[in-house]
């Protein structure tokens, strides 16, 4: 046999007696050349997947700064205006005590008997008493996508209000009868992932308790039905069934997080009522879960202070949301001015802010100062009692009673309180401290506890403080949720606290997968993972990491995208003489000192630069790639979008705060008026113009009120690669007028020319044709729209669908 | 002096990817990682050992006393002459096609999934089921049911990240 030289020339091939291929060295090694191929391939893959899950968490991170940029703003509302203002009345009838009503009062506000149900329902029609057999229909139902009706939802949250009234809070379990207990952890929203459990684990039942840790709303599509399948569960299994709260079980985050949105969009005629049913439902629901006095659960986690023999004497319903003080029924203060230490140590403290040099236990806890939510509401408090309060009560103010004076501050909220001197004793503010360090608090590696300056409220609690809750409380483990895992499970502090998170795919589809425990009495959990697969159904491994990352990579963007001003000024610092272009370090670098998120930038800069030049960035033409669209005018205005961006967030929960009845609507008066205050307080220039033009522009109705979701529809970022694609609603607009490009000054008020033609559209590409810029080009005849892209002179860079319409006279 | 600025800009600007890479899976932030990650930070960086060269790699990383964990000061040196001597090279989209036409002894132009999983689970370097699964997620013709080899190579050596 000749030996051709061919390609494939040193894979020789050898066979035994019987003809068969046996494995030659050459074999082995194209197995060890395709395994070792594979395995960087991987190993590529798992970096993606890993700096991806970072983008998230940081994200998440800036988006938690973002809830305390709303209590700023609050703060500052509720410090710069007097209590009769128009702008303070905008939002304070949200912290205004509940008015006191009693139960049987309430019960016939929330009535259901009179709301028909008409013949075409098909959905579950529930009698009461429950039984398993409904609650099954239920499940069932849900699973099809159905909805319950109102009147059932009334009926059944009224009596779960009423079950929930006489639990303790804390719920104490047994796993006795070698009784298996289920512990699942945040589900927020994700009804896939609530089905997922009880197919792999079986529904509650009596062989089958189980406990449900807080989170069950916000952010996923269906906080509603989730909410009715446990409350059902909890109605037919009272003594298996058991809810912790968690801290989105709040009115108030509710309106920043998605729920109230659903239910109102769910409900439109008794989503106000469910909401305010709701509202008095999470306030009673209990606090912790201990299991055969061993295990704690609890939503967020515990803090040097946290002492569960108070606890369980907390009045739990009080505590309605983290944002909200509770009034305190017998006022009581402590006399300062009698111990003269305790007064120059809290002249001391006044202004520092976080410092760990205070004397524990209530050392730097209570020195947590504006930003935390605690404060924020003694800020609010104090601004509500006027100037003369403002000061005897800073007079009044105690270092190692931070939170007592909480309560003195609440004491004034209601009218006929009386100051007495009359000794210090525990507060509810105390109390509310405690129920916030359950709810919100975050474990950390190092020793101590301090202040939880990311979320507002709660604490970062050490090792050391784990040792000794447990020691103080003969318990030997702590389950906590409250924080996205990876695999849905973590263990820290020597595995004596665990994280248990259930909702999978919850950044992104294929982003981290969900994980719900048993225990039995042994006390050992078993750990099931799982990740809810519809979307997923059909996607390879590496098509699921490559859809995540992009779905990162996109936030990313948009996040760089609206800090291009502070980009760019940092970028220009570095390259002084004005060539353009900067070296990859050197953006890396930039971009982590404007943005303060700490991600490998020389990792992802392939995904988010498109071209380098010898190791140089051109960083003008990188905006232009990252961009999506540009206002043509003046750098004011860049700069003001940009903001607005960045506190689009902030804006919307503003509005629906100040959208008292819940309609989804604002006044004009309501939106300007949010809008110049907003400006105010971040010190940015809005001229009136400008709010003019957003009110007139959103107003496709033209019954004087704005939807409040169509406005924001209107920051959606667009992805440049979709509008290049031609899904641009802009093409759409075939029956609007072009208007040359003005950027003139403005005019005088009789001139008949616009001052600004930019075209709104409120739409994103992934919505073709969306209602709002249909009406406002097709419905009145005044309005005219320029096509930014069609003009070739235009700079088509804008940043987002925030164009104005304009109006000629 | 033109060249030793270049030289000195490469030596930092690997070393930067390097910290970069090594960050991302510091999940403590203390500036190690678990020994079990190297393999993938070092794949990560662009280069193609083979778990033999990942074990030698790791003998000379670990401490005198094993902890688990190497730390940054150990595998920047390391890691850095690994990159600039360009050691463990890529694999080419011919030789992995060769590869994988030694494997089809029968010429089909095909692989069966257990054909591949009995060569790959059981000679070389073996792979644990998990990563078979995952090749084969990836691999496998969903209509057919057979591995398209020729189009698997093509379609993953297509590197979108650049």
């Amino acid at each position: 046999m000749g030996c051709g030289v061919t390609k494939t020339s040193e894979f020789n091939r050898r066979y035994d007696k019987d003809g068969n291929a046996i494995p030659a060295a050459i074999t082995i090694k194209a197995a060890v050349l395709i395994q070792r191929w594979y395995r960087q391939y991987a190993a590529r893959m798992e970096m993606r997947r890993r700096y991806t899950w970072n983008i998230f968490q940081s994200m998440e991170y800036a988006d938690l700064q973002d809830q305390i940029k709303l209590y700023n703003f609050l703060g500052y509302l509720m410090d710069n205006f007097t209590r009769s203002s128009s702008e303070r009345k905008l939002i304070s009838h949200i912290f205004r005590e509940n008015e006191v009503c009693r139960d049987a009062e309430w019960e016939r506000y929330f009535s259901y008997t009179n709301i028909d149900v008409p013949d075409i329902y098909c959905g579950p029609r529930l009698t009461f008493p429950l039984d398993m057999d409904q609650v099954a229909d239920l499940v069932e139902a849900f699973k099809n996508k159905q909805q319950l009706h109102s009147r059932y939802v009334l009926q059944l949250l009224l009596e779960t209000w009423k079950l929930l009234r006489v639990l303790p809070n804390i719920n104490r379990v047994s796993t006795c009868h070698s009784k298996e207990i289920t512990i699942c952890g945040d589900l927020h929203g994700q009804l896939e992932d609530l089905l997922l459990i009880f197919y792999k684990n079986g529904m509650p039942s009596l062989e089958k308790p189980y406990v449900f840790n807080g989170d069950f709303v916000d952010r996923g599509k269906d906080s509603m039905e989730i909410l009715l399948i446990l409350f059902a569960f909890l109605l037919v299994y009272p003594g298996n069934v058991y809810l912790n709260r968690g801290n989105h079980e709040d009115h108030i985050i509710n309106l920043r997080y998605g729920f109230t949105k659903e239910v109102l969009s769910k409900y439109k005629l008794h989503g106000k009522r469910i909401l305010k049913l709701l509202q008095k439902i999470f306030s009673w629901l209990p606090l912790v879960t201990v299991i055969d006095q061993r295990v704690l659960i609890v939503h967020g986690g515990v803090s040097d202070t946290t002492d569960l023999a108070l606890i369980a004497r907390v009045d739990r319903h009080r505590y309605v949301s983290a944002l909200r003080p509770p009034k305190k029924k017998t006022p009581s203060r402590i006399n300062v001015y009698a111990n003269s230490e305790l007064y120059h140590e809290m002249i001391n403290c006044k202004n520092t802010t976080g410092s760990l040099t205070f004397p524990k236990p209530f050392g730097a806890r209570e020195s947590f100062q504006r930003r935390s939510l605690q404060d924020f509401s003694s800020t609010m408090a104090r601004a509500l009692e006027g100037e003369f309060e403002v000061r005897r009560r800073q007079a009044e103010f105690s270092l190692s009673s931070f939170s007592k004076s909480h309560n003195i501050l609440s004491t004034t909220l209601s009218p006929d309180s009386e100051p007495d001197s009359s000794q210090f004793t525990d507060t509810s503010n105390d109390e509310w401290k405690q129920i916030l360090d359950l709810l919100w608090s975050d474990p950390m590696s190092q020793d101590g506890c301090i202040p939880n300056e990311v979320r507002g409220g709660g604490c970062y609690w050490g090792p050391d403080v784990t040792e000794d809750f447990l020691n103080r409380h003969n318990l030997q483990l702590i389950i906590r949720s409250h924080e996205c895992k990876q695999d849905g499970y973590e263990f820290c502090h020597n595995r004596k606290v665990l994280t248990l998170f259930s909702a999978s795919n919850y950044y992104e589809v294929g982003s981290n997968r969900g994980a719900f425990i048993r225990l039995g009495p042994d006390l050992v959990p078993y750990f099931v993972q799982y990740r809810a697969t519809s979307m997923t159904r059909g996607l390879s491994f590496p098509q699921n990491v490559k859809r995540t990352e992009h779905t990162a990579l996109k936030a990313l963007r948009e996040l760089l995208f609206v800090h291009k001003s502070d980009l760019l000024s940092a970028f220009q610092e570095i390259d002084k003489e004005n060539t353009g272009l900067i070296c990859l370090n050197d953006w890396g670098g930039a971009i982590e000192r404007v943005l303060h998120l700490d991600l490998p930038w020389q990792v992802l800069h392939p995904q988010i630069v498109s071209s380098t030049k010898d190791g140089k960035l051109n960083y003008q033409g990188w905006f232009h790639d990252l961009a999506l669209k540009k206002p043509r005018s003046e750098h004011i205005e860049q700069t003001m979008l940009e903001t607005l961006y960045r506190h689009r967030s902030t804006l919307e929960t503003i509005f629906r705060i100040v959208d008292t009845d819940n309609s989804g609507f604002i006044t004009f008066e309501d939106f300007r008026q949010t809008l110049k205050l907003l400006s105010a307080y971040l010190k940015m220039e809005i001229s009136d113009e400008v709010i003019n033009e957003l009110v007139i522009s959103t107003d496709t109705n033209n019954d004087g009120s704005i939807d409040i979701d169509e406005f924001m529809e209107a920051f959606r970022l667009v992805d440049k690669s979709r509008l290049e694609r031609g899904k641009s609603l802009l093409k759409l607009k075939q029956d609007c007028q072009s208007l040359p490009l003005e950027t003139e000054t403005p005019q005088t008020a009789d001139s008949t020319a616009p001052q600004m033609s930019q075209c709104l559209t409120s739409q994103t590409a992934d919505s073709p044709a969306s209602n709002t810029a249909d009406n406002a080009c097709s419905q009145t005849a005044n309005l005219a729209a320029s096509h930014t892209e069609d003009n070739p002179a235009s700079q088509t860079e804008d940043l987002c669908h925030i164009s104005v319409v304009v109006k000629p006279q | 002096m033109a060249d030793k600025y270049s030289a000195d800009t490469i030596i930092t600007e690997t070393q930067k990817r390097i910290s970069n890479a090594f960050d991302v899976f510091d999940h403590e932030s203390n500036k190690t990682v678990d020994v079990r990650e190297i393999g993938t930070i070092i794949r990560s960086l662009g280069c193609f050992p083979s778990e033999a060269d990942l074990h030698d790699i790791i003998a000379e990383l670990e401490e005198e006393e094993p902890t688990g964990f190497v730390r940054y000061e150990k595998f920047l040196p390391t890691m850095t002459k690994i990159l600039l001597e360009r050691k463990f090279r890529p694999i080419t989209e011919d030789l992995l096609l060769q590869a994988f036409e030694v494997l089809d002894q029968q010429k089909k132009g095909h692989l069966e999934p257990e054909e591949l999983t009995k060569y790959l689970t059981q000679e070389g370097e073996p792979f644990t089921q998990e990563e078979m699964d995952e090749m084969l997620s990836a691999a496998v013709d969903p209509d057919k049911n057979v591995i398209l080899y020729k189009d698997f190579v093509s379609m993953m050596t297509f590197d979108d990240t650049r």
